[in-house]
């Protein structure tokens, strides 16, 4: 089972952004609150480092002690509210995006209850899985962090630029030159960045799938004494995966050295042409040392604003498997006929009565009025064709009918379509010719819920969830009664064997029941 | 802590990395503190005297230590990489070493789902602290310590400030990273929760649409889903205050180093000049600050993935082979002694008590009860899969203690109630029966098995790609499969626990023969629901509750035993249909 490629680049980038957008729609004026208090504290940062020289120059080499006083008080207050904008951006966001994040995620979750079953089939559940852990993660990363820093990057490099610019526009040209040159390689480092990622990605994606196999399979493993050859075959993927991520790692490393290299030859040629400017007079040392600060603290800002548009990128492409996800087109459902509760009149009619009477008929709509037809049971195949894949049949013109009542083996060597007859009859899956009949109405007409509550089927996977005894078989009915519980259970038989589990009817059974019996189950 | 210093054991083989990683990072930055120096000169003395030559020598000195500082970045990152992908890898292997250990006892602590998260993506979390930690983690203390000396160089008076703010700030942070950590475990819990309702739904997606329950299932995730929005929120909206108490303190240090600074110019204690350079070495304090509480963070979200790993690496194993003496097992006789056993100490009631029975080598027994009489876990204690609480098992007389753990496991083929095929082709997965079997062997072990009825209809025959979990075969199809792979071990006890049910009941009595005729010798352990699968067999138990009810032939156990008959007539009934 090749786990598809987890690709780090969204496909359609603006699409996908849309309809995040709309998700973050709903809380609009929450995030242009966060937009301003970045914006603010960035300022506050910025201007209090410009502030410190005109300070010191101004008052304090003078001696103008009443003139630093309200200076000081000045800054504490500019200070103040720097920091209050930086809390409150901050648990203002984070609040906002656990909000989006967790209806991102109930969303998707709904949609999986809404796709047929032929989608569940074509998939492992590690691909599902994937998309409520891996791709979740990543948009929730994102909106935490990305958000906020890639608006105060931008803030810091453009103020820097600007500033270089005001302060000697001759000299700015040599740093935006490396700039731009950082950028560049930030950008083509990158690129051939995901390629060692995605190596690393598939040898991971390679080992857990062998890590989650072997370790639901362990009893058998343990039963053929088969431990050392898997422990062989583990070390082997364990050692390729080893090698991959410390390339990946190794190469992700070499970003930021290679950054801070580029940002101190920027300084030093700087300093080396500022200085010739000076010599031939085209400015003075106050303002080139002045100059100079700026041109150190400009390099960092940029590897931060990449470092984000990246983690911004690979967000935008698990939002957009997420939204493939809930693309998907749920279970048809044209049926029109609902299952209702009736009483029947000493007459033989039925009328339709709003509470539990034990007696169900079907309501169909038609051009004179609902019809009420009683529900019996009986279900015809007339001429059905069906494959799960084109080309290949599984049932070709079968016809067959169950009266109601009556009670119907479906005999047949193992694989001969028993189970198929069973997803036809609950539309788990859909005929390709011939029709079935439902108390002689046609199944498609019929609303899938209410068919499916009208059909008792055992499945053939039987599966337990996680929670005591009690909630599990309340599953069928959730208004059960304790005493019903019991009651039904001692119709299973099950009654005596559960009361001697460690906890009686409170037993937590985990893991799709591991630790009963199949019979017990 | 321990933590630390338990994992660092595994670090072992990559030590001469991180070694030399942390030598690299350290004169990396001594080449950063070194570059403003050379700077101060070319300005203070190349350009105030005009000395083309020098500025240019001072800029290729620059040029030279930003090339020295490359050179040593991109090492020390290939060395962190190569430490931190190490280390995984080493626990990764020992963690699975571990798990393989476990016994079937072990295993039920542990939820599959939870395991396979503990031997992943806690081993990730972990690896990505150490690779993205290492440096921070270095540079952090290095930079405070140098800048705490240069501040004290310049002003003596002046840095005591740094006593006062250095050890508020830390306060703040430990008081934030010790308020996050049980809140990151939370989380993590809160994280399980959701992954386990939403596996839950995909491996049993056909019941809740049978019983159309997707209402209820929406309603059940909304719980778990809001529980971790509200735990992730707490945890998020603490960690993210860091940020702005780092804020409050650098700001408040600042306007208290220009405020009394101020004053110190003023009594010339201190020169103007020197004052802008004792502040940026205060803003480099607490810049180191906030890194190395960034790391401590980091520290604290693997501190819960690596506590999660200690859980399994430190699982009492309760299975050993110390009593364990070179014999074998020679003929395959079994026998129990007043066994009896609970899953878990103290519960209240045994699964089995009291148990008693000799089945003699080469014998065909069939078990028979209702469901919950323990006859899965009755012949699981043969092979040691679980230990018997009281009493003893005997195989050819031996306590199975006395085995060698491996040995006993090759000498008895289990077929188990939940059969697992595993990802690869049918060849491949008979082989786990015997590691180099033949053509022949195998196309013997699948005519036993009557798995050549079907054979030929698959794709690719013996070359067919199962899938995970066999998921390309029907169920009675997998349970030939696996009795096939059992066959092929030629053992001294088969055991078949429950392995026919979803077989036809031709298929079945040909499989009987097949069993007689190619394993003559070898125990037969039969477990089944249908009287048909056992009513050939030499001695039949009846278990009911736990306990030996009766044992007997077909014929004595209809006349003598109750449960028996009723088991016999209520199957009767439902043939008769």
């Amino acid at each position: 089972m090749a786990k598809q490629m987890t690709s780090k680049r969204p496909r359609d980038a603006k699409k996908t952004l849309r309809r995040l957008a709309r998700y973050l729609g709903g809380h609009k004026a929450a995030l242009a609150l966060v937009a301003v208090m970045v914006v603010m504290s960035g300022l506050a940062n910025v201007v209090g480092t410009y502030l410190l020289k005109p300070v010191i120059n101004e008052f304090i080499v003078p001696g103008d002690i009443p003139g630093l006083a309200r200076a000081v008080a000045a800054m504490a207050v500019m200070y103040a509210v720097g920091a209050l904008c930086t809390l409150g951006y901050n648990q203002l966001m984070v609040r906002t995006a656990q909000k989006i994040i967790a209806q991102i995620r109930g969303d998707l979750f709904a949609r999986t209850q809404k796709l047929p079953l032929a989608y569940f089939d074509a998939r492992t559940h590690g691909e599902l899985m994937s998309s409520f852990t891996n791709d979740v993660d990543t948009v929730t990363e994102a909106l935490n962090n990305s958000f906020t820093l890639l608006i105060q990057s931008f803030v810091v490099v453009t103020g820097t630029i600007v500033m270089l610019i005001v302060l000697d526009a001759r000299l700015s040209a040599i740093v935006i030159a490396f700039l731009a040159a950082m950028l560049a390689f930030i950008l083509y480092n990158g690129r051939r960045g995901r390629k060692f990622y995605a190596q690393q990605q598939k040898y991971l994606a390679s080992l857990n799938g062998f890590v989650e196999e072997m370790v639901a399979g362990q009893k058998v493993e343990k039963v053929f004494n088969h431990e050392q050859t898997d422990f062989e075959e583990f070390c082997r993927r364990n050692e390729a995966l080893r090698e991959a991520g410390t390339k990946a790692a190794g190469y992700a490393g070499m970003m930021v050295p290679t950054v801070v290299s580029l940002s101190y030859v920027n300084y030093a040629v700087s300093a080396c042409v500022g200085g010739l400017f000076v010599l031939i007079g085209l400015t003075d040392i106050g303002s080139l040392s002045s100059y100079l600060v700026f041109v150190r603290q400009s390099a960092m800002p940029l590897n931060q604003l990449t470092q984000q548009a990246n983690f911004l990128m690979s967000a935008l492409s698990g939002a957009e498997r997420i939204f493939a996800m809930m693309d998907e087109e749920p279970e048809v459902d044209e049926g029109d006929v609902t299952l209702v509760r009736v009483r029947e009149g000493s007459d033989g009619t039925m009328t339709e009565a709003p509470e539990y009477t034990g007696r169900f008929a079907w309501k169909c709509p038609g051009e004179s009025g609902p019809t009420l037809v009683p529900l019996r049971g009986d279900v015809r195949f007339h001429d059905v064709v069906f494959g799960y894949t084109p080309g290949k049949k599984i049932l070709d013109g079968v016809s067959l009918y169950a009266k109601p009542g009556q009670e119907i083996a479906f005999v047949g060597s193992t694989g001969a379509g028993k189970t198929t007859i069973i997803n036809l009859i609950t539309r788990f899956y859909e005929i390709q010719g011939g029709s079935i009949t439902y108390d002689g109405i046609d199944l498609r007409r019929i609303r899938k819920d209410d068919l499916r509550r009208s059909l008792s089927v055992v499945v053939q996977d039987t599966h337990l969830f996680t929670g005591t005894i009690l909630e599990n078989i309340r599953y069928g009915r959730l208004t059960a009664t304790d005493d019903d519980v019991r009651a039904a259970a001692r119709l299973a038989n099950a009654d005596s064997f559960i009361r001697r589990l460690p906890d009686g009817y409170d037993t937590m059974i985990s893991g799709d029941g591991d630790n009963l019996s199949q019979g017990q189950r | 802590m321990e933590l630390i210093r338990r994992f660092g054991g595994y670090l072992h083989k990559y030590r001469a990395h991180a070694a030399g990683a942390v030598v690299c990072v350290v004169v990396e930055m001594a080449l950063e503190l070194l570059i403003p120096l050379i700077m101060a000169d070319l300005v203070d003395i190349g350009v105030a005297n005009g000395d083309t030559a020098f500025i240019f020598r001072q800029g290729a000195w620059m040029c030279a230590c930003a090339v020295a500082a490359l050179v040593l970045g991109v090492a020390s990152a290939r060395l962190v990489a190569a430490c931190g992908n190490g280390l995984a890898a080493e626990i990764r292997k020992a963690e699975y070493a571990k798990v393989q250990s476990f016994s079937f006892a072990n295993r039920d602590r542990f939820r599959t789902e939870s395991l396979v998260t503990r031997l992943t993506t806690d081993v990730t979390t972990i690896q990505n602290a150490v690779v993205t930690g290492l440096r921070p983690g270095v540079r952090g203390p290095c930079m405070m310590v140098m800048s705490i000396f240069m501040g004290f160089v310049i002003n003596p008076k002046l840095a005591v400030i740094f006593v006062v703010a250095a050890p508020v700030l830390a306060v703040l942070l430990w008081q934030i990273v010790t308020r996050v950590r049980p809140l990151y475990t939370r989380m993590q819990s809160a994280i399980d929760q959701v992954n386990r309702v939403v596996q839950e739904n995909l491996t049993a997606v056909r019941i809740v649409k049978a019983y159309v329950r997707g209402d209820y299932e929406n309603e059940k995730f909304a719980a778990v889903n809001g529980e971790l929005r509200e735990v992730s929120t707490r945890s998020f909206a603490t960690a993210v205050l860091n940020m702005p108490a780092m804020q409050f303190v650098m700001y408040a240090t600042i306007l208290c180093i220009l405020w009394i600074g101020g004053g110190m110019i003023q009594t010339g204690e201190l020169q103007a000049g020197k004052l802008t350079g004792f502040l940026s070495y205060v803003l480099q304090v607490l810049n180191s600050l906030m890194m190395i509480s960034n790391v401590f963070l980091q520290l604290t979200r693997a501190g819960a993935s690596a506590q999660r790993i200690a859980e399994v690496l430190d699982e009492p194993l309760d299975l050993t082979d110390e009593r364990a003496r070179d014999v074998r097992v020679e003929h395959g006789s079994v026998r129990f002694d007043h066994v009896s056993f609970q899953y878990r100490a103290g519960a209240e009631n045994f699964v089995l008590s009291d148990v008693t029975l000799d089945i003699a080598a080469g014998e065909t027994v069939g078990i028979i009860g209702g469901t919950g009489s323990s006859k899965s876990t009755l012949v699981q204690l043969i092979p040691r899969l679980y230990e018997a609480t009281k009493g003893t098992v005997y195989v050819d007389g031996r306590p199975v203690q006395e085995y060698p753990l491996a040995h006993l496991r090759d000498a008895i083929a289990m077929v188990l109630q939940k059969n697992t095929l595993f990802s690869g082709t049918v060849r491949d997965n008979l082989r786990w029966g015997k590691a180099g079997a033949t053509d022949e062997e195998i196309a013997e072990a699948c005519r036993v098995a009557c798995v050549d009825e079907f054979i030929g209809r698959l794709d690719n025959g013996l070359d067919t790609d199962l899938g995970q979990g066999g998921v390309n075969v029907s169920g009675g199809q997998k349970q030939r499969l696996c009795i096939a792979r059992a066959v092929l071990k030629k053992p001294k006890v088969l055991i078949l626990d429950d392995s026919t049910s979803a077989v036809d009941m031709v298929t079945e009595a040909k499989l009987r023969r097949g069993l007689a005729e190619c394993l003559p010798d070898t125990t037969k352990i039969i477990i089944a629901q249908r009287i048909s699968s056992v009513m050939h067999a030499d001695k039949i138990v009846v278990l009911s509750d736990g306990r030996v009810d009766a044992v007997g032939d077909h014929w004595s156990l209809m006349e003598t035993n109750e449960i028996y008959r009723d088991i016999y007539q209520s199957q009767q009934e439902g043939a008769g249909l």
